[in-house]
């Protein structure tokens, strides 16, 4: 009898570590075509809605930047934390408090206001980002609290101070009592790139991190130190380097990235704190690092990716009348396929005759 | 004619990358205590996993009695008649001896355990209580416990992956004593190691395995060491030179160090006196588990939590100092664990190098300085070829390499630092003899140099080629020193055991 069997490789295959993400999207887009057919709606058009129309246009190429944007803003930060071995996954609320830390400056501007405000706007945003993540790093390293799930919960957290802001001290008293503060003044608008497209400064901003990512990742003993943490702890101790610094780092650098994404997409495309500032980019963007293998460069492709499913998610809602919660199927499938092609760089799949 | 006991017929087990047994034979008398040499990496572990049951081979048919048997796993093997004393203990330590032997026997009740233990226990001589804790235990007495559960379920096999590695000489002594009664029983024994003079002195017969190959089969009584070794490694060992030279100024001192452990199951440390002079080898000898591990990390600054003054380097206090400090003062450490401790398996050999070395990285100040990628390549390149590393090159995983071209990269990268202190854990552990040879010339070229060299191994051989002077340590407490030229293995053994006058006047004057 034949019968398949895995065998270790003697090395990582360098062929699969590139090919797995692509037989990934394939698998994922035959499973999508299938899960198309079983609700009774025509592939075809079901993987039009998600591969073509977010790319057919130069307005749809812009909005799938607007959506990338945080995604990879957010991504940038949590590789740093995945590869030093900090599992942070409340960067959603990070992200959110972010926002909330803006919005309390974009509020104060009034008429008279210079655009001195917008990098304000950023920094506030930065600084809530990072007092979000801090509490984090305070809890694990002052008392070892597992950080999944202090991080976590740190974001339905957050989402209450949201809620409660809006509905409480900073509701706009004139918006018919519906839950958000005033829309904020045209002078905290983040500079947008081009005429007609909502992509602004932020897109910028990504790329440089990823850039500015790489050179910490492969250039600094500090980036050096952070990843040899997260691989080795016994190796860090050895050559001395800091696992609380580690930590810190890590944490107060994903925590400044989501709250820096946070503050572009209330002063950007939303222009107000409402309770629907949370999109769920926080915890995208963990599948966004990991489809990404963690790499700056590799990231932005799958930031790329995901925004496409977000738009692909939307359409599918108004034009196939498909359920919303698609969009999420969609990441869920993308990462699940990944992990299990992932399984081929370390191992190769074997015909043998079967032995008793 | 006599029916072997067990009876190995042309076993071929391959990996991906090695061929780990090539058409291997092997044959055990019943009552007969065999011996598996070869170095490591010849495929002595894999032809016992092969036997146990642990794994399976690709070639070959094993006999058990006369009788073709297929061995799927250990269960099936302790079946059979087959026990197995593993290198590294599997005991839980939170729980008694008997607990733990009752693991493995669930029919009986803990009551029948307990008693059975100490019948088998008084009928071997092996000391043994079965209602202590596993973590109370010395390493010799947890020994016991897997010698005693593995002979309650009656083997007519028994085998020994290197047991004489966690033991003192007067315990192997005893362990030899058991063996042998056992043998007189009609157990057959199959003793893996790589010690010549202990085969010698156990064994009735020897299967020399080389390269996966069966090099000869001997009766190892009739043989010499060189001679074995001639089967073992194809040549014999290079000798060493060692020139008398008057040690200079002392460049390491530790007076007064005492320290709780950290780890649940560590060892406290009392009263360390030790001190290393510029130009001298000291070797600390001694059963692992008796405070090498905690005594080596508060040295290299891994633990930073030894009391102030207790340990200087030259006129500086450096007790409180990270290991980057101490770094820079010149004490250079390279570890008993390589992988995920001395390197990062999972990163080039160059980048294992910004471990300790900091030539290639300039701005420290910034982000912990910038990386010059190619001064960091040439470094390691010329690292591999000063040191005679086999390896890719600069850009292999650290892990891809072996145990002693590893090795070999480590201790250069640490000796090419010119350090004034270079200490070193079990620098020959698990190397092959060619390695260990160049590592040992290598330390003692650092003490032409005028380097202080500190040194703690298991291997008494490798003290005794090396060392000036040697300490011994036994429960966290340090013997004070001996001079080499004046140690016997009898004296040391008894150090081991932690017998030795206690007078504080003395140990000063001794080191």
């Amino acid at each position: 009898m034949l019968e398949l069997k895995l065998e270790a490789r003697p090395q990582p295959s360098r062929f699969w570590s590139y090919g797995s993400p692509l037989l990934a999207l394939a698998l994922t887009t035959a499973l999508g075509a299938v899960l198309f057919a079983l609700l009774g709606k025509n592939p075809v058009q079901g993987l039009l809605v998600f591969f073509w129309e977010p790319v057919k246009s130069g307005y749809a190429l812009g909005e799938l930047m607007v959506k990338a944007t945080p995604l990879l803003l957010i991504a940038l930060g949590l590789a740093v934390c995945f590869r030093s071995n900090v599992w942070n996954i409340g960067a959603e609320g990070q992200f959110i408090i972010g926002a909330v830390f803006a919005s309390g400056m974009a509020l104060l501007a009034d008429r008279d206001t210079g655009r001195w405000i917008v990098p304000l706007i950023l920094l506030a945003g930065v600084a809530g980002g990072m007092v979000w993540a801090g509490l984090t790093a305070v809890l694990r390293d002052r008392f070892n609290a597992n950080e999944i799930l202090v991080s976590l919960m740190l974001v339905y957290v957050a989402d209450m101070v949201l809620n409660y802001l809006v509905y409480g001290p900073w509701k706009d008293p004139m918006g018919y009592n519906f839950p958000q503060t005033k829309t904020f003044e045209l002078v905290t608008q983040i500079p947008r790139l081009m005429p007609g497209s909502r992509v602004s400064i932020g897109l910028l901003l990504a790329l440089l991190g990823a850039g500015a990512l790489w050179l910490f990742l492969f250039r600094t003993r500090a980036g050096l130190a952070q990843q040899v943490g997260g691989l080795a702890p016994a190796a860090a101790r050895y050559a001395g380097f800091s696992s609380r610094r580690a930590l810190w780092t890590a944490l107060l650098v994903s925590g400044a990235a989501a709250g820096l994404a946070g503050a572009l997409e209330v002063a950007g495309p939303i222009g107000q704190l409402t309770p629907y500032v949370p999109a769920g980019y926080g915890f995208a963007a963990i599948i966004v690092a990991f489809v990404g293998r963690l790499h700056p460069v590799a990231m932005v492709f799958s930031a790329v990716l995901l925004s496409m499913f977000y738009i692909g998610g939307e359409l599918a809602q108004s034009r196939l009348g498909l359920p919303k919660s698609i969009t999420g199927v969609f990441q869920g499938l993308l990462l699940f396929t990944l992990l299990a092609c992932d399984t081929l760089i370390n191992y190769r799949l074997r015909r043998s005759a079967g032995s008793h | 004619m006599l029916v072997p006991r067990l009876q190995m017929a042309h076993i071929t087990k391959r990996y991906p990358s090695v061929l780990a047994n090539d058409d291997v034979s092997l044959t055990v008398l019943p009552g007969e205590i065999h011996a598996v040499l070869g170095e490591n990496g010849a495929g002595k572990s894999t032809l016992m996993k092969i036997i146990y049951g642990t794994l399976r081979p690709d070639a070959g048919q094993m006999f058990l009695n006369g009788r073709l048997v297929h061995i799927r796993n250990p269960q099936e093997a302790r079946a059979q008649g087959i026990g197995m004393v593993f290198q590294h203990f599997n005991l839980f330590e939170t729980m008694t001896v008997a607990e733990n032997v009752w693991l493995g026997l669930a029919r009986d009740t803990l009551q029948q355990v307990t008693a059975s233990i100490s019948a088998k226990a008084a009928e071997y001589g092996l000391e043994l209580d079965p209602q202590r804790p596993v973590h109370t235990l010395s390493v010799g007495e947890m020994q016991r416990v897997e010698i005693i559960r593995a002979l309650l379920t009656r083997p007519q096999l028994l085998i020994l992956d290197e047991p004489t590695s966690v033991l003192t000489p007067q315990a192997v002594q005893k362990l030899f004593v058991v063996l042998k009664k056992l043998a007189s029983e009609g157990c057959s024994i199959l003793y893996i190691s790589h010690k010549l003079h202990e085969i010698r002195a156990l064994c009735d017969a020897c299967t020399v395995l080389r390269g996966g190959r069966v090099a000869g089969v001997c009766n190892p009584k009739q043989e010499t060491n060189a001679s074995l070794s001639r089967l073992m490694i194809g040549s014999e060992p290079p000798e060493l030179r060692r020139e008398e030279r008057q040690p200079g100024a002392p460049v390491l001192q530790v007076s007064g160090l005492s320290l709780a452990h950290e780890d649940q199951f560590g060892v406290d440390l009392h009263n360390i006196q030790l001190r290393v002079c510029a130009g001298e080898v000291v070797g600390i000898a001694g059963v692992s588990g008796n405070g090498q591990k905690e005594l080596l990390a508060v040295l290299s600054g891994e633990d930073t939590r030894a009391p102030q003054g207790s340990i200087q380097m030259g006129p500086v206090d450096v007790s409180t100092l990270h290991p980057g400090g101490r770094r820079a003062m010149g004490l250079h450490f390279v570890p008993e664990d390589r992988l995920g401790r001395g390197v990062v398996p999972t990163m080039s050999l160059a980048q294992n190098l910004l471990l300790t070395r900091e030539e290639a990285v300039s701005w420290p100040g910034l982000a912990g300085g910038w990386i010059h990628v190619r001064q960091l390549m040439e470094h390691a390149r010329r690292l591999i070829d000063q040191f005679n590393v086999k390896a890719g090159g600069p850009n292999s995983l650290a892990k891809s390499l072996s145990g002693g071209n590893l090795q070999k990269y480590i201790v250069g990268r640490e000796i090419d630092a010119q350090p004034r202190l270079l200490i070193m854990s079990q620098p020959t552990w698990g190397v092959d003899v060619g390695a260990a040879a160049q590592i040992r010339a290598e330390m003692l070229a650092l003490r032409k140099a005028g380097c202080a060299v500190l040194v703690v191994s298991e291997e008494l051989d490798e003290l005794f080629e090396i060392c000036d002077r040697l300490h011994v340590i036994s429960r966290g407490q340090l013997s004070p020193s001996m001079p080499m030229a004046q140690a016997t293995v009898e004296q040391i053994g008894a150090w081991m055991s932690g017998l030795w006058e206690r007078s504080p006047d003395e140990e000063v004057r001794h080191a």
